[in-house]
């Protein structure tokens, strides 16, 4: 459990507010620090800053990044809420990176969760010292004075006064204690569960929203960088000559290799530096480049499936034990066990890396297109050897994240770049650069067994899995799944079987691994899912009643490692439950019997603390051709501020779900990856993407949980199950593209 | 390098730069114009569309001496103040999510309704296929042009 601290911090604040503002902050303080009594020693990292200024604009920062759920827009209305805000009135500051925000990591589908309370208690405790200033003003009491939409008004006197007017005689207030507040009932909401308008609407269709790619510094220069096509190639010899003869190329600049771990370090190549991002780009072409590949050049796709499968055959480490597999397995009953494979995968946001620097006087400013600015302050800071508070970094909005953008290497080869030629410098990846070398969605193989009882009921349930960790990112030597993966979708799987192994084998990275929109998530349900059909199948059950019955009745899943969250959010199978007769009632699913070439698939899965059900319809035609139409998802995701924004994640979800199922796939060979461009590396298009997705949110007063990344699990299992029920085909390597469906 | 003569959004230029420069970095780099999008430099997501004289083309494969003396338009001037109707209609059905790739598939659209003022669905997947929405706006791409064009949903 968190607690909230809400203190007035005029002073501390200076320049981002005017003088006389009624100023709050509010910091989330884990209650590890409380229990310990280190409340005061803890260091002062407010998230919420909160203003109001004389002429009575509300400003609230804004200290996640935008990349396309609509962040910085909805937060700021939870405070404008508690407050009463004129949402017109409300100015939204984007933060640049500081510690003093707390946390600002956009990532892990947590921003809502961790910054609600927060939003509330610092907007309810400004309108309380509003309140108090009028009344102090009027000498009436407190309790008679009423803060509504940008004023406080005294109902018997008929008097009222600006937030404005007030917010110079609050500021001298102390903020009020947590005890002291009150918050609105959801009947009041004005802005939270109504579909606001995000504070970007029109910029984004104007062409004139900011991206790290458009960011501009008076007197920058282009660079375009050749790297390593193997990970951790040693630049052995280049020759720039040609590349120099380029019209507006200006010169080159080789950035070091790194020392493992790899971390969010530069890859080191050779820069093209030009007058223009065309020029750049020209006079890389003509580079002439040799590397010694190193060790990384052994790696095949092909033959590393091939060793990941021969892994997860054979008995690994247990990552979670109920009851006695082994032993019901040998009682010689009915069993019924597959292997299934995910590859890896690219984020490809449409905006490729990009970011711009400039590095003078050991100070380094940045734009950057980032989800995580103070990730960037340390990456630069350490590659330049200058202390982290000299560097100034912006965040643009972000032209998709998805994970990519937590990891600034290309934000640190601008600032080296930077300090070699003394100008401002912008680095723009290509797609060929951000195909080639993404951190990579990992690659796994999952094996599944099961014992049935004369239902086809399960009585012990087995699954293991291998794929190389993320956590190679910062330790090189890690060789297994970290804790924080297997929690998402595998040692937490939440159904009613008294006999249940997870285990987890040894697998070794040769590309950069990172953290792709709903990680592991993404192979443990698709093993999952696709594996609870086919016990369905085999027990000649309706899938969604099997479904139903493997979850089984309404109760708190005991899964251990879930820390300080489960307390708040226990896993409740009852909201599971829930959420599958609430997508197979949308979706008529007992109505619609399956025909050959057209039926439906479920799946259901709990991720990033929300309980997600989906039913796809998919259709194959004669040639194979797979075609989407309709997609009904079922969330409970708690309390949900923007429905409107959520809807549009989890439709964004299911088309980034079948981009993965239908055709995503990146393969190595010798080391170098085949892939390059949206050509070889495809991802839905308009006519091949579900055609429609309706949306069916729980209506809940729950604390919020996250909703940008768990649309996407079910639907890779869920698009395969129904593939299954209208062709008879079992899909159990990603990506269909591969399979001949007729 | 040589004089260039272009007319971007209305105004007669002159930008010197070579000739093979794609349009979608003179555009950008030259003219600071960077609504227009680069996403793959290869004519395969749509992202740097504009319209020549009329009709959406890539600007990140259309070399910009071949433009010269055309009619460009780019996001920016297709209105001012976002009141073309597509404009519009995007605003209300709230397409964009990041909003990266919209400038080019409002450009991709205006040229559909120009042609076809009342497309189908097979209209809209012919036309706009070549547009990739990585954040999955395509459902509400398909209502926005339809509620533009004012055909029944
Ligand atoms: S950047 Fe021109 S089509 Fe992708
Ligand atoms: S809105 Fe993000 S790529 Fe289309």
């Amino acid at each position: 459990m968190n607690r909230v601290e809400v203190i007035n911090r005029r002073a501390f604040l200076g320049s981002m507010f005017s003088a006389s503002a009624l100023v709050l902050v509010a910091r989330v303080l884990p209650v590890e620090a409380m229990v310990s009594g280190d409340v005061d020693k803890a260091a002062w990292h407010p998230s919420v800053y909160l203003g109001v200024e004389t002429d009575g604009t509300v400003i609230i920062m804004a200290h996640r990044s935008e990349m396309g759920t609509g962040i910085r827009s909805v937060l700021p209305t939870i405070a404008a809420e508690e407050l009463d805000a004129d949402w017109k009135r409300v100015k939204v500051e984007q933060a640049i990176g500081d510690a003093k925000y707390g946390s600002q990591n956009t990532d892990g589908s947590c921003s809502i969760r961790d910054f609600y309370d927060a939003m509330r208690e610092a907007g309810a405790s400004a309108r309380l010292m509003l309140e108090r200033a009028a009344a102090a003003k009027w000498g009436v009491p407190v309790s008679e004075c009423k803060a509504q939409n940008h004023q406080v008004v005294h109902k018997s006197s008929k008097r009222q006064l600006g937030y404005g007017e007030l917010a110079a005689p609050a500021a001298q207030q102390p903020a009020p204690k947590r005890e002291e507040l009150s918050f609105k009932s959801s009947a009041e909401y004005r802005y939270i569960g109504k579909d606001m308008p995000i504070v970007d609407r029109e910029d984004l269709c104007s062409g004139k929203g900011i991206f790290g790619i458009d960011a501009q510094i008076e007197g920058m220069v282009y660079a375009a960088i050749e790297r390593s096509p193997v990970l951790g190639g040693k630049l052995k010899s280049f020759d720039d000559q040609e590349a120099r003869k380029v019209p507006g190329v200006e010169r080159t600049v080789v950035i070091e290799g790194f020392k493992p771990p790899h971390g969010f370090k530069p890859l080191g190549g050779v820069a093209v530096i030009a007058s223009n991002t065309w020029a750049a780009m020209q006079g890389r072409e003509r580079l002439k480049v040799e590397w010694e590949p190193g060790a990384n050049a052994s790696y095949d796709s092909t033959s590393y499936k091939q060793q990941l499968i021969e892994t997860v055959r054979k008995p690994q480490r247990a990552v979670r034990n109920v009851g006695d597999v082994d032993a019901e397995f040998a009682k010689g009953g009915k069993t019924h066990e597959a292997e299934y494979y995910v590859p890896h995968l690219a984020h490809a946001p449409m905006e490729p890396p990009a970011a711009v620097a400039h590095v003078r006087d050991g100070k380094a400013l940045i734009y950057a297109a980032t989800q995580n600015p103070q990730a960037v302050q340390d990456t630069v800071a350490a590659a330049l050897g200058i202390d982290k508070k000299n560097v100034e970094c912006h965040v643009t909005l972000l032209g998709g994240g998805f994970g990519r953008k937590s990891k600034p290497d290309y934000v640190a080869e601008a600032a080296l770049l930077s300090k070699s030629v003394g100008k401002p410098v912008k680095v723009t990846w290509t797609r060929e650069d951000d195909i080639r070398f993404d951190y990579y969605h990992t690659v796994s193989a999952m094996y599944m067994k099961a014992a049935l009882d004369e239902k086809g009921r399960p009585t012990a349930w087995l699954q293991r899995c291998a794929f190389p960790s993320m956590m190679t990112t910062f330790n090189a030597a890690t060789a297994s799944a970290s804790g924080g993966e297997l929690g998402m979708g595998w040692t937490n799987v939440p159904f009613d079987i008294p006999n249940q192994r997870a285990e987890n084998g040894p697998a070794q990275h040769h590309v950069r691994i990172g953290w792709l929109r709903s990680v592991a998530n993404i192979q443990h349900a698709f093993a999952i899912h696709s594996f609870v059909d086919e016990l369905a199948h085999l027990a000649k059950r309706d899938r969604v009643e099997y479904l139903l019955d493997l979850v089984g009745q309404p109760r708190k899943v005991d899964v251990a490692a879930r820390g300080r969250l489960a307390e708040k959010y226990p896993l409740e199978t009852g909201r599971l439950r829930n959420v599958i007769e609430m997508a197979a009632a949308a979706s008529g699913w007992a109505k619609r019997k399956p025909a050959k070439g057209r039926a439906l698939g479920v799946a259901a899965h709990y991720s990033f603390l929300t309980y997600v059900a989906t039913v796809v319809e998919v259709e194959v035609d004669a040639t194979g051709k797979i075609r989407i139409p309709r997609v009904d998802v079922a969330l409970d995701a708690g309390r949900v501020i923007n429905p409107d924004r959520v809807k549009a994640q989890f439709e964004g979800a299911a088309v980034f779900g079948a981009s993965l199922a239908l055709m995503g796939e990146i393969t190595a060979a010798g080391g170098e990856i085949e892939q390059s461009n949206f050509h070889d590396y495809r991802v839905a298009r308009i006519n091949e993407a579900p055609i429609e997705t309706r949306v069916h949110i729980v209506q809940s007063d729950a604390p919020p949980a996250g909703v940008g990344e768990p649309g996407v699990p079910p639907i890779p299992p869920a698009i395969c199950n129904a593939i299954f029920a209208a062709t008879g085909k079992r899909i159990r390597e990603l990506p269909l593209r591969k399979h001949k469906l007729v | 390098m040589t004089a260039i003569k272009i007319n971007v959004n209305g105004k007669e230029l002159s930008v010197e730069v070579s000739p093979d420069m794609p349009l979608l970095w003179v555009l950008r780099d030259t003219l600071s114009l960077t609504g227009t999008k680069f996403g793959c430099g290869m004519a395969q997501c749509g992202a740097c569309t504009v319209h020549i004289n009329g009709e959406a083309i890539r600007s990140c494969v259309t070399p910009v001496s071949s433009v010269a003396g055309k009619k460009i338009v780019t996001i920016e001037g297709l209105s001012s103040d976002h009141s073309h109707p597509l404009q519009k209609a995007w605003i209300q059905v709230n397409v964009s999510q990041c909003g990266y790739c919209q400038s080019g598939q409002i450009m991709q659209a205006a040229a559909l309704l120009r042609q076809k003022p009342k497309p189908t669905d097979s209209d809209i997947d012919t036309a706009m296929r070549g547009n990739i929405c990585r954040c999955g706006t395509y459902q509400r791409i398909r209502q926005a042009i339809k509620q533009a064009a004012e055909v029944k949903q």
